[in-house]
């Protein structure tokens, strides 16, 4: 179970710069949760994540995990049980190591490294390597010596996303992870994320700027702007939802028209 | 033609060059590996040397190795120290760590310049004591070295492929990466620089014990001619598997030796190395930007004139 409560971020403050990129956001998932996050440009979904992640400290509030309160912890050490997706496919791997050694770096996450520092890949972790790679189904289990550099941005993705939940984490965030994949590859990594996330009962929370997506996918919609949370909808009310309830929605909380041209652009497409 | 190149000299280039492999593997981990650029390797490079001849005066020729890498661990630790914890630039760090090593260098050699081992034991002496045979009077010192760099590389294979090393090149591939991975960059970084340094400090130690003394200005440029022997042997055996990498910086080592001494031979004067080892690195690093270049201004005049000929072709017609 996550929770955050009442968390402020300002960066730069004090200067002509200040921006306010939290403001007292406050959310509770439940274990095997998968919400979905939509809100305009700025309005603090990348922001949320870093927040989560730990790539900075928060200004105000605190965060817990499973019970933990993990406000202050590291972000190396926080990401023993969160796992994390970007948009660019490149982030998540390194282009010059081997598919098995970037899968190695991933399962590190497994042991308590601290006794296992001078560890190698042992023949039962290859084969558990190749296994779990078979299930991507894309051929990589017969590649595992090769650099990553060598490939495309979707299988980058696919392996990244098998890195992040090799070992099952507490929380999986996905920063528009399928957004620079060509439609049919992103729709083949929408798809591995959907299987592993209800296959492992993972807490999962996901940035899209794909409307429908974002009611399809998961079993919760929230929505953000200017650095807190003013849609939050699941259950009966999200089935009966359309896009354009949302989009009225979004009006009635924020008080303002949906800006976002990329939003409003992929309304129509499918999923 | 009384031999251009005589045994004694290639055995000479073979043995310096072995030992400034050493150096050379230290930048493979900090600048290919680690991606970053470690300046403290010509001040370390002469501690490694300073406290090895203190030490092997003092009658600890074994103890002397030891020591010269703990040393080098220890300056690795303060480099790393500054650009993990103290947000230091990583050059900044290094050449701070550099300035700093040349006082403590002159400490550890008692405030002179100079110190002579002569008359001492050596590794080289005891190593050359096993055996009295004529071809083991020459080769001794090449047969030792050789037999270190074997030890040295297989060590460093062996290191990079246990989860703290592939932890360092996670670190030096991919940082973004690593954040989401549970490795925690300030300690693979100071994991990689304290072994690296430490490598830069058993070369110290072992020319040291070679040319039987230490000089305060031994390091000087140290870093660019190590930085040469990488850049040549990456650009002959590529960024392949782990092993051949090694192995092409030891070779690259090697081969910068050999062409020291062609040139030796030629008569180049000395004072000219310095630059001409500068060059080596400039050219090398800048050789892919310079052709890229090259290949556009050539595709920009061959449009320019296949454009002009389509013009007058079309000014014919017209006529």
């Amino acid at each position: 179970m996550l929770k955050i409560e009442h968390i402020s971020k300002t960066f730069y403050p004090g200067t002509v710069n200040e921006k306010k990129a939290l403001d007292h956001l406050s959310l509770t998932m439940e274990d095997g949760d998968f919400a979905t996050i939509i809100g305009s440009n700025g309005a603090g979904k990348s922001t949320l994540f870093n927040a989560i992640a730990g790539s900075f400290f928060t200004d105000t509030g605190y965060i817990e995990l499973d019970g933990e309160d993990i406000t202050f912890i590291p972000e190396h050490v926080r990401s023993r049980y969160i796992g994390r997706l970007f948009q660019d496919p490149l982030m998540g791997t390194a282009p010059h190591m081997t598919i098995e050694e970037n899968l190695a770096v991933a399962y590190l996450r497994a042991s308590d490294t601290r006794h296992h520092l001078f560890g190698r890949v042992s023949r039962k972790d290859r084969e558990m390597f190749r296994e779990q790679l078979a299930l991507l189904d894309m051929g990589l289990e017969d590649r595992m010596n090769h650099p990553v550099g060598l490939l495309s941005g979707g299988q980058r993705q696919a392996l990244t996303l098998l890195m992040a939940t090799m070992v099952t984490p507490k929380l999986l965030l996905l920063d528009e992870h399928t957004a620079a994949l060509d439609p049919a590859t992103a729709a083949k990594v929408l798809e591995l994320t959907k299987d592993i996330v209800k296959e492992r009962h993972i807490t999962c929370l996901m940035v899209t700027h794909n409307m429908n997506q974002a009611l399809e996918l998961g079993n919760r919609t929230l929505m953000m702007n200017t650095g807190t949370i003013v849609l939050d909808v699941k259950g009966t009310e999200r089935e009966g939802m359309t896009v354009q309830d949302l989009l009225d929605r979004f009006a009635v909380g924020s008080g303002k028209e949906f800006n976002n041209d990329r939003i409003l652009l992929s309304t129509k497409e499918d999923i | 033609m009384t031999a251009f190149l005589t045994a004694g000299i290639v055995r000479t280039a073979l043995e310096v060059g072995l030992i400034y492999a050493l150096v050379a593997l230290s930048l493979f981990i900090s600048y290919s590996i680690l991606n970053i650029c470690d300046l403290s390797t010509d001040g370390c490079y002469t501690l490694g040397c300073a406290v090895g001849a203190m030490l092997t005066i003092a009658g600890h020729p074994f103890l002397a190795v030891l020591a010269a890498m703990a040393a080098g661990v220890c300056s690795g630790y303060v480099t790393a120290l500054l650009q993990t914890k103290f947000g230091v630039e990583s050059i900044l760090a290094g050449i701070i760590v550099n300035t700093g090593l040349y006082t403590i260098n002159l400490a550890v050699m008692g405030f002179s310049s100079n110190v002579s081992i002569f008359g001492k034991d050596t590794l080289f002496s005891l190593f050359e004591s096993l055996s009295g045979a004529p071809f083991w009077h020459d080769w001794n010192k090449t047969v030792f070295l050789v037999l270190m760099i074997l030890l040295v590389c297989f060590l460093i294979r062996w290191f990079l492929g246990t989860t703290l090393g592939l932890s360092i090149r996670a670190t030096g591939d991919s940082p973004a990466m690593v954040r989401a991975s549970s490795i925690n960059p300030a300690f693979t970084v100071t994991v990689g620089l304290c072994v690296s340094n430490a490598l830069t400090g058993l070369a110290g130690c072992l020319i040291g014990q070679y040319n039987k003394t230490c000089d305060i200005n031994l390091g000087t440029g140290m870093v660019t001619v190590a930085l040469a022997s990488l850049v040549i042997g990456e650009s002959l055996f590529g960024r392949g598997r782990m092993l051949t990498r090694i192995f092409g910086v030891i070779i690259g080592s090697c081969l910068y030796r050999f062409v020291i001494s062609l040139a030796l031979r030629l008569n180049v004067p000395t004072e000219t190395f310095k630059l001409v080892s500068a060059l080596i690195v400039a050219i090398a690093i800048a050789a892919p930007k310079a052709r890229q270049i090259l290949k556009l201004k050539h595709q920009e005049i061959s449009s320019r004139k296949e454009r002009r000929l389509y013009r007058e072709g079309a000014k014919h017609a017209e006529d």
